[in-house]
């Protein structure tokens, strides 16, 4: 038996076991202190529609699991896009220039530990105008002000962590003021902005769920919400399993294309 | 008149003097090499003349106009090659002969790189990363960079510092192939003065900080092209090797300290274990000792 195989069958197995604990751990909770807690196989029972026919539509909100994770992906996108398009440039302002960072550094400071349950009514009153689309651009605004933080900050320590060897390189070359930024200093500055880049991802997943459970908008959060009122508890532990099974793949996704940027 | 000139230089970094009252001066075609010890202004000397430091006091006239700043003009090697990590060979080569040469069509650009990269014998590492290649191979490609921007005069950083001694020896060949070749102007920074005596026409011993100067120099009258092997035997050479290294050691001589400190004897009286331990100075002060050390 060669290494990586023997490798694989204990990574595999030590898998299991994790599994099989916590299955039994979930198992003894809803035997004993939980009795509403469904079982893991009663569990399944009601779970079963929604992963056997994943994109199915039966309802506005009975639809297939790979539908509803598709609605909330196509929302996360969105705002995850706008936090990079807003938070990339802010972050490098703030790297470059020592006044623009002593200016708006206190204020990025106090608005980034804010929930995004406390941005959620502010969004809405934003686009009050907007009528029907109020809550769904609520919820954008929502994602990408609470996603930016992370590109921001790590952009801008990027920027001042260039070593000072690549700007005396432009300096010399005298390369102009566009040269200097998009041949240098950006692709110094790249595996940072990647590092900033996966943890905005995981705070936009997280905003989500939370965005779609206030504002019913259709998706995996609401899902969970509305299970709950209905009484089928399985499903919220199926959107729990759900949720994070995403969340992962996309922390993987971005881990991925992370180390093909990384230099030096 | 001539063609690089430093006139009462004075540079400090927050109080503390680095250079003082530097004076040098250079002919068209010049090689000179400036040898000293490691932390005394060496590369506060080069960033100077290359323009990415401004001097406290004092001019650098480059054929009589001052410098101001950093510019293409003066090519410096960086001690530490200063390649960019995500372009390949060609592609950092091209990056600077692009700014130098904005006048040129691509392929012209094309050619004159890979006639540099030539030059530097990499032709075949030219898609290569800088991380994919030796220490050696990445000082070389920091040199065709230098020298595909066609500068007025070339500034060597200690550009061999960082390599092995077999390495160092075929780069300082090559340096010295490519200077006899077009005849630049060079001041090499370097730290052995066999290096400085093979390759220069003259060697200015730098000396100790802090506020150091430069030292009168010392000409290099060995015929070019000098042949390392037979280099070592030749009267001359080892007359100004045994010179400059006389000098240079004559510099740390003067600085000897002597560093007065305090000895402790260890107590050697047995220890009562009916008294509590206790720390601080040994019961009898006698014990301690002055001991004076020179280094």
């Amino acid at each position: 038996m060669n290494a990586t195989l023997r490798n694989l069958l204990v990574n595999t197995a030590c898998l299991a076991v994790g599994v099989l604990l916590s299955l039994g751990f979930w198992s003894m909770l809803s035997a004993t202190v939980a009795k509403e807690l469904p079982t893991p196989a009663a569990t399944w029972e009601v779970a079963k529609p929604y992963i056997v026919e994943p994109f199915a539509k039966r309802g506005e909100q009975d639809q297939g699991i790979l539908r509803l994770v598709g609605y909330s992906l196509g929302l996360v996108a969105k705002g995850y896009l706008i936090a990079l398009i807003v938070g990339t440039p802010i972050g490098f302002l703030l790297g470059l220039s020592k006044g623009f960072a002593r200016v708006f550094d206190p204020i990025v400071q106090v608005l980034r530990p804010v929930s995004p349950l406390a941005w959620l009514p502010l969004g809405m009153v934003l686009f009050l105008s907007t009528g029907r689309q109020a809550l769904e651009n609520g919820a954008l605004f929502t994602i990408a002000i609470c996603a930016m933080w992370p590109t921001v900050l790590n952009t801008a320590v990027g920027v001042r962590a260039i070593p000072q060897d690549y700007l005396n390189v432009g300096r010399v070359l005298k390369l102009s003021r566009m040269k200097m930024l998009f041949k240098i200093m950006v692709p110094a500055t790249l595996p940072y902005m990647f590092t900033g880049f996966r943890l905005s991802l995981g705070i936009a997943w997280l905003v989500i769920v939370a965005a779609e459970m206030l504002t019913g908008r259709t998706g995996v959060g609401s899902f969970l919400w509305n299970e709950y009122n209905n009484a089928n508890y399985g499903n919220i532990i199926f959107s729990i399993l759900t949720i994070g099974v995403i969340g992962f793949i996309l922390d993987r996704l971005m881990s991925v294309a992370e180390s093909r940027f990384k230099t030096a | 008149m001539s063609f690089l000139e430093l006139r009462h230089v004075t540079k400090s970094f927050g109080g503390a003097p680095v250079l003082h009252d530097v004076n040098l001066s250079l002919v068209e075609g010049e090689f000179v090499a400036i040898v000293g010890y490691s932390g005394q202004g060496k590369t506060t000397l080069m960033s100077l003349i290359a323009g990415l430091l401004k001097p406290d006091s004092g001019e650098i006239l480059l054929e009589g106009k001052p410098v101001s700043g950093p510019g293409p003009d003066r090519g410096l090697v960086f001690q530490n090659y200063s390649l960019l990590p995500w372009l390949t060979v060609e592609e950092n080569i091209s990056l600077a002969v692009e700014s130098v040469f904005p006048g040129q069509s691509a392929a012209e650009r094309a050619a004159h790189v890979a006639k540099y990269i030539a030059m530097v014998k990499l032709s075949h590492a030219a898609d290569r990363l800088p991380r994919q290649l030796s220490g050696g191979m990445r000082q070389r490609v920091s040199v065709a960079r230098t020298l595909a921007m066609n500068p007025r005069i070339l500034l060597l950083d200690e550009p061999l510092s960082a390599l092995d001694a077999l390495t160092r020896a075929t780069l300082q060949d090559e340096i010295s192939d490519i200077w006899l070749s077009d005849k630049k102007t060079v001041i090499l920074i370097t730290n052995s003065v066999d290096e400085a005596l093979y390759l220069a026409d003259r060697v200015i011993p730098l000396t100790l900080g802090p506020g150091a100067t430069l030292a009168s120099p010392v000409t290099v009258d060995l015929p070019r092209p000098r042949d390392r092997s037979t280099l070592n035997h030749e009267p001359e050479f080892k007359r100004l090797r045994s010179q400059i290294t006389q000098t240079l050691l004559g510099y740390s001589e003067s600085r000897k300290t002597t560093v007065s400190r305090k000895l402790v004897l260890p107590d050697i009286l047995p220890e009562d274990l009916d008294q509590p331990r206790r720390s601080g100075p040994p019961r009898r002060p006698h014990e301690i000792k002055r001991e004076n050390v020179s280094i």
